[in-house]
Parts: C-alpha cells; structure tokens; sequence
C-alpha cells in the first residue's frame, strides 16, 4: 500500500503491527484505546492470526508472556490504569529476557483519571515500572505515521535485546485522525523466519535424544548468588541499549536560540506550532524532541543548549516527570523551567508561546 | 536384563526438593509417565506455578515456562494459542489456582482452553510456611488462622472441581487422590484420560489431586494421609465430573 490513508493512530498503529509479523494479541477493553482492540478482533481472523480478549490486563500480559516464551512476536496495549495493572507481566517478561511489545495509549490519572490524553505515566514507564532492576525501550510518537512506524522498530528492538518494549502514546494520538502511509507488509518467507529466530530459547517442537532440549523460560533465580549474575547481565544489555538505541528530533535548533524546549509526544507537535509562530515574529526557539524516553537522549539535550540560550522550558501533560531528565542533561549550564497541563487537559500554542515570551 | 521400572523420559535427573512424606513427587510421576506413554513428551510444554511446586520447571523434561503467581492457566493459553500443534499443561497448588488466580483458572477453563490444569490441593500454602488457603478446612488451624478457620469470618473451602462444572466449555474434569497406593492407580488413570484428550485437542481438562503437608500441619506422613482421608475426603468428594469423551 504505497497510498496514503486516513486512520485514527490507534488503528494504524494495529495495521502497522500485523504488517510487522504480529499474529498474536491479547488484551481487555479500555478507553481511550478501544479502536486498536477493536481492529486487532476484525483482522487477526483475516491473518490466520490470534486474537484473545482476556479476562483483565494481568491476565493479557501473561498470555503475552506464555506466547513470546514460544519465540512468537506478539502484542498487547491498554491505556494508563490497564498499564498499572500490566506491570507484574513486564516485570517478568523483563526478567525472563521476553520480547514483547506493549502499547500505552495515556489517559489522564491517578488512580481512574479521566479518558482525556496525558503523559502521567512518563516516571512509571521510564524506571521500570514494576518491582525489581530492569528497564524497558520507552517509544514516543509524535505523529499517527510516527505511532504506526513505531510499531515495526518495537519489534526489531524487541527481537534484538529480548526485552518487553514499550511505545508511549496518548489519547490525543490514538483518536485523532491523519493520513499514514503503511511500510510493506512481511511476505510468507519473512514471517516464517521470523517464527523462527528463537528456537535455541524458546517452547517448542522437541526431539529425543540426544537432540532433545529442556528449554526454561524463567525469572527465578533462589540463589543470591546466581540472581546477581543475572541482574548484572541484565544491566550489561540495558547498558548496551543506552549506547545504540537512543533517539530524537531537533527542531529549528542552531546557535542562535534564545530558548530552548523539550518535549515529547503530543504535547511537542504543539510546541512545534508555537516555534514556528515565534520565529516568524523574530523569536529563536529550537525544541529537542525525545524520541526514547529511555534510553534518555541526555547529550542530545546537553548539545542542543547553544551559546545564546538563555533558559531551557520544558513542556508536558504532567506535572514534570521529564524535567528530571532534562536537568540531568543540561548539568546546571542554564536554568530549567517547566509548564505542564493536567487532568486530560492540553496546553494551546498560545499558551506554550505565552510562556516562552516570558523567557525571552 | 529387561527393564521394567524406570524414570520417566519426562522427568530431568534432577532429586525433587520436596519436604519427606510431601506428594509432589507421586504427582510429578504419574504426570511424567502418562507423557511418555502416550508419546506426547516431544511436543508438550508446561508451566509451574508459585509455591512449593514453582521448581517443577526444573523436574519436567521438556520446555518449560514458570509463571507469575496464579498465572499459569493465562501462560498456556498464550502458550497453546503461539503454538497450536504443540500441548500445554500447567500444575498447580491450591494457593495459586483457588486465590490469586481464581479469575485465570476460571476464564482460561472458561474458554475451553486446550490445555490440562493439573490441581494438587493440600488445604494449605506449603512453600511459605503453612499459612491459609482458600481450601483449609473449617476449624482447621494454620499459621493465619491461628484459632481455626472460622467460617462465619472467611468463608467455606473453596471446590474447584464444583466451581468449574458450572460451566459449559470444560471437557473434562475428575477429582483424585493420592492418599494410598489403590487412589494413585486410579489418579493415573484420570492423568492419563485428561492428557490423551489433550492430545486428541477434544478440550480443557482438569485433574485435582488430594494431596497432603506432613511439614505445615505437624505430622508424620502416614498421619498425614489418615488425617486428609477422615477430613479432606468428606468435603472434597473424590469422583468425575464431567467425561464429555466418555463412550456411551
């Protein structure tokens, strides 16, 4: 489909994962991503693929958990307090060396928030998230292309660090509607390799011996000494997804910014109209767009900081779970301030440039 | 020399880490030798559970998965579902499959799951030290029920096997015991009944075994069994509840 086509981001984001090589998806209904558990039930049958509505979101994690532990790429997402709920199977997966892809379409929280877009779930997402040392690859869309490409790269990096990856998106991305174009869908071949690629780990077919396996899949380890070795493999693959995988976008940012923002998601396509407005008017703004939440770009941001700037802003649909990040980057070379937007409520153009001018 | 009694194919070389006198062991055997002698072993897989049987992953030769606490029946079916050709069975204890994953057990049976549940129900939880389960006995005494379970305050036993007759999927479902030699012949033939079914993908089957913990309940092993067959017994009712294979 070389054509471009109008779909909402959560739909798209589906496509674009059954083009990836997804064939299986388990989850439970929740708003604002209904349409991506909606689509996958219309076509996984299409695909001789599988679709489950679980009895909950513990229940789907870990039918992804028992499916990814068969070598098979699958799939689930849910929206912020589905994801909570989600954290004891990422949790395991990460432990386990699972490959997953999980989609959290944010609402507003805590607790049952509301079923506007936020970025509430930015700290959650990006340490973990459940109990115990591990990380997951943190996707940021910015776009409905951005959300459905993200889905194949989810897979690729799923696949290469056997880790559960995440792809941060928002009730904002998930309804709006904009037109996609799909990459080509896997051919016969590729998705058969694809099955393939984790027989030397993974539950399946057996022989006698002397070829029979005895394959563990697993994140228990009883003795200290054998679960700090595998905690401390664990941190040796995030160290080595924090030197490859990070990324990010530079808008308008050159030597000559006077202020500098950072965003992410939705709330850094408003920033960008807002940019684009000031430096019409003689305003020289540059964003750096964190395109991994973790691994964190933090030279990216350092680096963008150019000789002029006078302050660093930092815009989110939270209550700044990401300045943390951005001061880690910026090291204290010039202030960081922040305006966030809560309760499902999003920030205007005019409010974001209204809060830059203060700066200027 | 002919062989007549060896180890399972089905099971590793591991020794079981069981407490003396626990029937983990009887279970683990019957399972193992009713795979091999239906010749399933090369394309089965199972998932082990959180308690005392979460090393079972380790005593069972074939690919394996440990699960989340009470999880086991979502593995399978994910597991079943990612590998259709292949068979699945989980075990499990009373903990793990009547509380925390009450909603798994009784979904995935719920769905008809290919898949076979095999149940081991000692009224208690075993591996962190003797607390209630939702299977302890009225007046039974256990570390969280100190003064006996009173029912007025927490409720009945629960029976699983009644619980999952109510619904229309499962293919079948029995009640067993391991409390003596003529029960464990009779478990095997349940055993081997729930995985031929299995292999034949006629449904979800499930096999509950009453078992015992000599440790947490402060008895010798044959104490233990005496004490299951006079208590356990008349409340579990050992029989078959559903045999939709059964020839007319």
């Amino acid at each position: 489909m070389a054509n471009k086509v109008l779909m909402k981001g959560n739909e798209a984001v589906a496509e674009a994962a059954i083009r990836a090589g997804c064939r299986l998806y388990f989850a439970y209904p929740i708003t604002p991503q209904s349409e991506l558990i909606e689509y996958m039930a219309r076509m996984m049958p299409k695909v001789d693929g599988v679709f489950v509505q679980a009895e909950s979101e513990i229940a789907a994690i870990n039918m992804v958990y028992g499916a990814s532990g068969c070598g098979r790429r699958v799939m689930t997402s849910s929206s912020s307090p589905g994801i909570a709920l989600k954290q004891e199977g990422i949790s395991y997966l990460a432990g386990a060396n699972l490959p997953a892809v999980i989609i959290n379409v944010q609402r507003g929280g805590p607790g049952l928030g509301d079923i506007q877009p936020a970025q509430g779930d930015y700290f959650q997402a990006t340490r973990g998230g459940g109990n115990g040392d591990y990380y997951t690859p943190v996707l940021a869309p910015s776009t409905v292309q951005e959300f459905a490409d993200m889905a194949s790269l989810a897979f690729d990096l799923a696949d290469k660090y056997r880790n559960p990856v995440l792809i941060l998106s928002d009730g904002l991305l998930g309804q709006m509607m904009e037109p996609v174009e799909f990459q080509d869908t896997k051919t016969p071949e590729e998705l058969k390799a694809l099955d393939n690629q984790h027989l030397d780990w993974c539950c399946c077919p057996n022989e006698d011996e002397p070829n029979h396996h005895h394959h563990e899949i697993n994140s228990l380890e009883i003795d200290p000494v054998v679960l700090e070795k595998h905690v401390l493999k664990l941190a040796d693959k995030y160290a080595e997804i924090t030197a490859n995988e990070q990324r990010w976008e530079e808008y308008n940012v050159n030597d000559d910014n006077e202020i500098l923002v950072v965003a992410f998601g939705t709330a850094s396509r408003i920033c960008k109209s807002s940019i684009d407005d000031l430096n019409k008017t003689g305003h020289n703004v540059g964003l750096v767009r964190p395109i991994t939440l973790w691994p964190y770009p933090y030279e990216a941001v350092s680096e963008a900081v150019g000789p002029k700037v006078k302050k660093v802003i930092v815009f989110e649909l939270n209550l700044g779970q990401m300045v943390e990040d951005v001061r880690l980057g910026v090291n204290g070379k010039v202030p960081v301030d922040f305006m966030g937007k809560v309760g499902g409520l999003v920030f205007t153009p005019e409010e974001v440039k209204a809060k830059i001018k203060e700066n200027l | 020399m002919e062989v007549i009694a060896t180890r399972p194919k089905s099971l590793t070389d591991l020794n079981f880490t069981y407490c003396p006198g626990c029937l983990h062991g009887v279970a683990h055997r019957l399972i193992a030798e009713a795979i091999d002698e239906l010749g399933m072993r090369n394309n089965m897989m199972g998932v082990a559970p959180v308690g005392c049987s979460v090393f079972a992953y380790k005593f069972f030769n074939m690919d394996m998965q440990e699960a989340a606490h009470g999880r086991a029946p979502a593995l399978a079916t994910g597991m079943k579902r990612a590998r259709p050709d292949m068979n699945v069975f989980t075990y499990q204890g009373d903990g793990d499959l009547a509380a925390i994953g009450t909603a798994e057990i009784v979904h995935a049976a719920n769905r008809g799951e290919h898949i076979t549940v095999f149940f081991v129900n000692n009224a208690i939880y075993g591996m962190t030290g003797g607390q209630m389960a939702p299977t302890t006995l009225p007046n039974m005494k256990t570390t969280t029920s100190p003064y006996g379970r009173d029912v007025d305050d927490i409720g009945y036993p629960i029976r699983v096997c009644e619980l999952l007759d109510s619904l229309v999927a499962p293919y079948f479902i029995e009640r067993v015991s391991l409390l003596s030699p003529v029960d464990i012949v009779k478990a095997k033939k349940a055993v081997l009944k729930a995985l031929k079914y299995n292999k034949e993908e006629r449904g979800f089957t499930f096999v509950e075994f009453i078992s015992t913990c000599p440790t947490n309940w402060g008895m010798d092993a044959l104490e233990s069994r005496t004490w299951a067959k006079e208590n356990m017994l008349p409340f579990f009712k050992v029989q078959n509840f559903r045999d939709n294979g059964k020839e007319a």
